[in-house]
């Protein structure tokens, strides 16, 4: 018999001071070749933007590989690990620096956590002009919460928690 | 109905918001094992909370794997959260420990967990605690450490105090330390709080009754274990996580017990 998997809670209104850590957003520094920016709004159902919400970024690199590698926490500068996070600001706005994952890894994989948020939401953020068999079977207006927009920095991606225009969020099987 | 003096709805309101959801649990009939994310009593959850449907999907890729953390990113010292402040903080010094499984039991090795926690008196070191208790110079409530080969994690830090919010009129928090979890894959990730056993506040706390199945809230409260208990030191408290099962097919490395 297999264990059941223990409840999630919100991650509440006080994670600021242990989860964020120096350099979390920044996946390579800003400014390095290749840099570009990965940047939204997370919203709520009211159209209001949440400022305490934390977003976490898995990505492959730049050439499409998984990483598997540490020095997230304590970046060294050279290591590109894969993983950051961002703490939205009091204007709901999250932002890493990060390198465009590679032709074979068509999405950013995102996780979403807020005060008010019970349970972590997992989505996936795609890059302009990539997609994939999921992404194809989406109904249009569904497909379009889930593609990134190429702005002069990089890529946008709002996150919206509910509503018309809510973000389409993940089950992997295990809900 | 408001209170007077606080602006807020009273707890009886929350109360029966709990009870009623509850009810139709029972009669439902149907075994649910996760928080409700569509939960009002919790009030902060009313504009937060997805109203589609989770669109079905198996994971590819990236989501196949986890990030991976080591000794370059903890340091031995934060896993004890009573050491950090250069004095010994306030109140019941304890050990948390147990183990982290992925959903077919196996053990998550060498994987980061993240804890953080009021002090004491039941006060955040967060700029947004506002309540009018103490701040403990000793302590800032967070920590870090690294499951062993086992999957064990272990912390030593003092028993936090429950602490008022504003959900309703005379809101109070059970006692409990946040933490959070990676597992193997990224279908895993996990953050949650673990609670103490009997707290007097859990019939009333919608955060816990998110979770509306009684036998899944019970999964976050810890047991005390007087093994763990050590003498004329601290009190023991073991509370083990069981995350959600791994897509990927088992590497040898992911079974194989560390022969080093
Ligand atoms: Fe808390």
């Amino acid at each position: 018999m297999t264990p059941t998997p223990t409840p999630g809670q919100t991650v509440g209104p006080f994670f600021h001071y242990a989860l964020p850590y120096d350099g979390d957003d920044e996946l390579v520094p800003r400014g390095a070749p290749g840099a570009v920016r990965l940047h939204g709004i997370v919203y709520d159902g009211a159209g209001t933007p949440v400022p305490d919400a934390l977003i976490e970024l898995w990505q492959a690199n730049a050439s499409g590989e998984v990483v598997q590698q540490a020095g997230s926490l304590h970046r060294d500068g050279w290591t590109f690990t894969g993983f950051g996070r961002s703490a939205t600001d009091r204007e709901g706005r999250y932002s890493f620096t990060t390198l465009v994952p590679g032709e074979s890894a068509p999405f950013f994989a995102i996780t979403v956590f807020a005060r008010g948020l019970l349970h972590r939401l997992f989505t996936r953020a795609y890059l302009p002009g990539r997609t994939d068999a999921f992404l194809d079977g989406l109904d249009a207006d569904r497909r379009a919460t889930l593609v990134t927009t190429a702005d002069q920095d990089g890529f946008r991606f709002d996150v919206r928690l509910q509503g018309e225009d809510e973000t389409v969020f993940l089950d992997f099987g295990d809900e | 109905m408001a209170d007077s003096m606080s602006g807020l709805e009273p707890q009886e309101v929350i109360d029966k918001e709990m009870a009623d959801l509850s009810a139709s649990y029972q009669e439902a009939g149907v075994e649910e094992t996760q928080p409700r994310r569509d939960y009002a009593p919790y009030r902060s959850s009313l504009l937060r909370h997805p109203t589609k449907d989770l669109q079905q999907v198996d994971p590819e890729g990236i989501e196949l794997w986890a990030p991976v953390f080591g000794a370059r990113d903890v340091g031995e010292l934060e896993s004890d959260l009573t050491i950090q402040r250069g004095g010994e903080p306030v109140g019941e010094r304890m050990v948390v420990t147990g183990r982290v499984l992925d959903g077919d039991g196996r053990p998550v090795r060498h994987q980061l967990v993240e804890i953080w926690q009021a002090n004491a008196g039941g006060r955040y070191i967060h700029q947004r605690d506002q309540h009018p208790a103490a701040l403990d110079p000793h302590f800032t409530g967070m920590g870090r450490c690294l499951t062993d080969a086992d999957g064990t994690y272990r912390f030593t830090t003092i028993k936090p105090g429950p602490y008022p919010w504003r959900n309703h009129h005379n809101a109070w928090r059970p006692a409990h330390i946040h933490f959070s979890l990676f597992g193997t894959d990224f279908t895993q990730r996990l953050v949650t709080q673990m609670y103490f056993p009997g707290d007097p506040l859990f019939d009333r706390d919608p955060i816990y009754q998110s979770i509306v199945d009684a036998r899944a809230r019970e999964r976050l409260v810890a047991t005390y274990d007087h093994d763990l208990t050590q003498h004329e030191w601290a009190t023991g408290y073991r509370w083990d996580i069981v995350l959600t099962g791994s897509h990927r097919t088992p590497l040898e490395s992911d079974t194989e017990e560390d022969h080093a």
